[in-house]
């Protein structure tokens, strides 16, 4: 493992230099089939099953474009507020690459379909605006696995292993423009970017985006201007970075190692550079110097695309409300405070409390539930929310049997940390677990008389006129069921048998 | 039965429906024919006879059952070798794919097996389709029936000298720059390039995209028009396959006519660097047409003196990018894998020993016209060119119905004359090139022998798009008018090769 260099404290190198960072975002979409041809895009199958001859790039096979992904693109670009291109093209981008079939990309290049958007991200209450240079369609890739060697790298790797499963996936690359917001801002911009990204794009319906499978992909260009100075510095981009986490701690990390070198008289290598989540920092990849040269030239085996008015409107009336109106909308929906909101939506909890809802949970319960006891064990695992295993139907399904009594809150917390630890469904965890609560009467009513016959004085107590002592009884018999029993049941049980 | 293998696929198909032939016999026939004289010319890479022979009884019994076949089920065809057949070794004339069985068949060959036409086998071909003469073949150079010295023309030579040889009554070409017409043209056969997206490219292992076309090749204009019938129209799998109508081909070559059409020769194509007996040839062909009734004018298409030069940037620069999938990784030869090479090396040492000098040298061309920095200059300018070029037919055909030429400046050329001097090799494609730079349809028929070599001369006539008709009602009339002042066909004259036994 690389040295890790020498970094500049954040607020020392914020005091001297104004970050100028932009981002590139890849995202899969969830076409039924690839970009070009008719295979499955499923995730997971085994290694290049879903493949033909097209997405191996066999000699005589030819694309043919994804309507569906056209489609994807359009949406994308009008939720960004962009223009939608009346005629574009795609390009081969060229270079040798053992993952990539033909040797080159059928990317766009100089034509995206969209172009000249913008958005918005709220951080801390204060709302951000980022201008989005265009989106852009391309096909994935196949996904190289080099065995052998230490690190899971080519670098002393035996062999390498190529699936081509991935081959020819729908791709929208979305570039912003540079990003102008306070340096201090930055790191946390970039992050609520990508986390409103994966909400529009999910609410969209055009992509998974499973950051863990990959399918949202960023790419962060950074580099460092002298505070006061007009003239930009070298830039880096940071590869691989794959969390909404990852995306802060990455930018931080590059400005304060940006920093360090340029405090030091050194200079910034034009490069890329990849982040590792693990000791989160990043290092050194490929040298990129302005001979890097793809021979761009327009795709000959495909026609223009060429969107009509009328059918980008039919789009366009199918979109969903924009994210702040819709956010709005929300908050008064669920009754929640500014404060509430932005916790909701700086912890990337929006969709998910949205879906919980939506099966038919108060919004405050699942509030409870996804920014309490499921936000922590995704802080302790360093997981995203979403990827926990457990959603929105295993929201409800709990919060249906603490409505029902069957669960109580502290059960219903084991539960979940249960999902969480992959042990199975539900009523799986409850059943090994032993979590459900006691419904059965005369187990309770022997446990009150239990209680009642070891607390003489507490009897005296409540029958001489002070109810209020009768908690003491009922925190006896919970203590005696091990929790599980319904509190208020044994309440009433108590005041029945002592006559109150 | 007199010889099967000098009958055209019509007269095939006749026998066959009237049960004096089954296709077995007629296939057996050409295969004998293919074992006999070969050797001598070399048309075949490589010969299905087994696959052949099933597909011929398949046929047979279909037909004996009673189903209804297309005009060509049970008709013998030589297939270039630069189209996937699944299963049968496909090559495109190159080291690098040498063994290479497609797990999938191109849409031509789709079509021609749903039409029951028997696919004898892949025909030698200038490797990847670069070159005009068959000797850019890792394979070796095939051999022009008319005089085994010389070159049967290409890059579709195999399949030109397979039908001239009589191996075969039927053969599929691509053409890039008149790979199908040059052919023809040096052999005396008939060899039509149709409307760019008319025929589908799904399969055809590209040499440049926006120029290659597959098309017939037969030695009467009617077998053509059939075999063109089969293997046109639409096909999803072809982004650039134009979802019209086929042309009218077979009626129009069944009719012939030519009263009344009016027909431009092209002032731009002829005179210095052509040889006289082609033009007198030429000359002969244009009078004959006028007699048959035609209007005949000259058309000036200023921009044709540019096209070979555009066609040789925009061709190179697509080729660089298309051949950059032969890299040893999923198919084809792989060099140097021998566990202390890493991938980039074992790409480099394939490719360095997979391609010929012919490709390597577009390669280069291409990817230098492809730079930044010198795109503008080359790809840029030269599509510039293509669109001045298709503006001159354009502009032509608003005063004529379809344009002539001699399809090529000489007649074929001894075997080693050009090969170091590409671009004498390259002229040889003058008149050809701005078809297939507009898109437009052309064909090349068979108009006579030069006087001073005793060789066959070709005449060329270019369509609209999409009006692949017009080629065969041109090509038609000419050939029922020198049949009948030849006596027979032109190709009666080839000579007897000597049958190896």
């Amino acid at each position: 493992m690389t040295v890790v260099a020498d970094v500049l404290d954040l607020d020392a190198a914020l005091e001297q230099f104004d970050p100028v960072m932009g981002l590139e975002v890849h995202v899969e979409l969830n076409t039924k089939s690839k970009m070009f041809c008719g295979c499955p895009t499923e995730f997971g199958a085994p290694p290049n099953t879903q493949t033909c001859p097209v997405c191996l790039g066999l000699p005589g096979a030819l694309p043919v474009v994804n309507v569906r992904a056209v489609e994807s693109a359009i949406k994308i670009g009008l939720a960004l507020n962009c223009e939608i291109a009346e005629w574009c093209r795609f390009a081969r981008k060229n270079y040798f690459y053992p993952d990539m079939p033909k040797n080159f990309q059928t990317s766009q290049y100089d034509e995206p379909i969209a172009f000249n958007g913008w958005t918005e991200v709220v951080v801390d209450g204060e709302t951000y605006r980022i201008e989005i240079e265009r989106a852009h369609m391309e096909e994935d890739t196949g996904k190289s696995t080099h065995v052998g060697g230490a690190t899971g790298r080519i670098h002393g790797a035996s062999h390498s292993l190529v699936d081509y499963n991935r081959a020819g996936i729908p791709l929208i690359e979305i570039v912003t423009k540079t990003i102008e917001v306070p340096p201090a801002k930055a790191a946390a911009v970039a992050r609520a970017y990508v986390s409103m990204l994966r909400d529009l794009l999910l609410a969209l319906d055009v992509s998974d985006v499973r950051m863990d499978q990959g399918s949202l992909r960023c790419d962060a260009n950074l580099s460092l201007k002298p505070r006061g100075s007009s003239v930009l510095g070298t830039r880096t981009e940071t590869k691989n970075v794959n969390s909404f986490r990852s995306v802060e701690r990455a930018i931080t990390y590059e400005i304060t190692r940006q920093a360090a070198v340029l405090v030091a008289g050194g200079k910034i290598l034009q490069e890329t550079r990849h982040w590792h989540e693990d000791t989160g920092i990043t290092t050194s990849g490929r040298e990129k110097s302005d001979a890097d040269d793809y021979r761009y030239f327009p795709e000959p085996d495909l026609v223009p695309v060429a969107p009509s008015r009328e059918w980008v409107e039919e789009i366009r009336a199918t979109l969903p409300e924009a994210p702040p109106v819709r956010r709005a909308r929300l908050q008064t929906e669920w009754g929640f405070t500014d404060l509430e909101m932005r916790d909701v939506i700086n912890g990337g909890a929006l969709e998910l409390i949205l879906r919980t809802v939506d099966l038919g949970v108060g919004a405050a319960a699942a509030k409870k539930w996804w920014l309490g006891e499921l936000a922590r064990a995704a802080n302790e695992s360093g997981k995203e929310l979403g990827d926990l295993g457990v959603g929105p139907a295993e929201v409800f399904e709990v919060q249906k049997l603490v409505d029902s009594n069957a669960l109580n809150d502290k059960l219903a917390r084991q539960v979940f940390d249960g999902l969480v630890k992959g042990e199975g469904t539900v009523a799986a965890i409850i059943e090994s677990r032993g979590l459900a609560l006691v419904s059965d009467d005369s187990a309770l009513s022997e446990a009150v008389d239990r209680a009642i016959a070891a607390n003489p004085d507490v009897v005296e107590k409540v029958q001489s006129g002070k109810p209020a002592a009768a908690g003491a009884l009922i925190g006896a018999v919970m203590k005696d069921m091990r929790g599980q029993a319904d509190a208020a049941k044994v309440r009433e049980l108590v005041n029945t048998k002592l006559g109150i | 039965m007199s010889d099967l293998t000098r009958k055209t696929a019509v007269e095939l198909s006749e026998l066959m429906a009237g049960g004096e032939a089954s296709s077995v016999e007629i296939t057996q026939a050409h295969l004998d024919r293919i074992a006999a004289v070969d050797t001598s010319v070399h048309a075949f890479l490589h010969v299905d006879a087994e696959g052949a022979l099933a597909q011929a009884a398949d046929v047979d019994t279909r037909r004996a059952a009673g189903e209804r076949l297309g005009p060509l089920a049970g008709v013998p065809l030589a297939l270039k070798d630069v189209l996937t057949q699944d299963g049968v070794p496909t090559t495109a004339g190159s080291k690098i794919l040498e063994g290479w069985k497609p797990p999938y068949d191109s849409t031509v060959v789709k079509r021609l097996k749903a039409a029951g036409i028997v696919i004898l086998g892949k025909t030698n071909m200038d490797e990847f389709a670069m070159g005009s003469s068959t000797e850019n073949s890792a394979y070796g150079t095939t051999h022009n029936p008319w005089d085994l010295g010389r070159i049967p023309g290409g890059s579709g030579g195999g399949s030109s000298a397979a039908i001239s040889a009589y191996e075969a009554p039927l053969a599929i070409g691509t053409d890039t720059g008149g790979s199908i017409r040059q052919p023809a043209a040096f052999t005396g056969t008939v060899g039509v390039k149709p409307t760019y997206g008319g025929t589908s490219r799904y399969g055809l292992i590209a040499l440049a995209s926006s120029l290659d076309t597959p098309g017939p090749c037969a030695r009467t204009t009617l077998d053509a028009a059939l075999l063109h019938e089969v293997i046109a129209g639409y096909d999803p799998m072809d982004s650039t396959s134009i979802d019209q109508a086929v042309p009218p081909v077979v009626e129009a070559a069944r009719r012939g006519d030519v009263s009344g059409l009016r027909i431009g020769v092209v002032r731009e194509l002829g005179g210095e660097g052509y040889q006289p007996g082609v033009e007198a040839r030429f000359r002969e062909a244009v009078e004959l047409l006028t007699k048959l009734g035609a209007e005949v004018v000259e058309v000036s298409c200023p921009h044709f003196q540019y096209a070979l030069p555009a066609y040789y940037l925009i061709l190179p620069s697509e080729a660089s990018s298309n051949l950059a999938k032969f890299d040893a990784m999923r198919f084809g030869l792989r060099v140097g894998d021998d566990g202390n090479n890493d991938a980039e090396k074992v790409m480099s040492l394939t490719r360095e020993a997979g391609f010929g000098d012919e490709v390597k040298r577009r390669i280069m061309l291409g990817t230098h016209a492809l730079s930044s920095g010198y795109y503008d200059a080359y790809y840029g300018q030269a599509q510039k060119v293509r669109t001045l070029i298709a503006r001159d037919f354009a502009r032509a055909y608003e005063q004529v119905d379809v344009l002539v030429s001699p399809a090529t400046p000489t007649t074929a050329f001894a075997i080693g004359d050009r090969i170091d001097d590409p671009i004498a090799m390259y002229k040889n494609d003058l008149c050809t090139i701005p078809s297939n730079l507009a898109g437009n349809a052309a064909a090349s028929f068979p108009c006579g022998l030069a006087d001073e070599d005793g060789l066959p001369v070709g005449f060329h006539v270019m369509a609209p798009v999409m009006r692949d008709e017009l080629l065969y009602q041109v090509g038609s009339a000419l050939e029922t008018a020198l049949t009948e002042q030849w006596g027979g066909v032109l190709m009666s004259k080839v000579p007897e090769l000597e049958v190896t036994r």
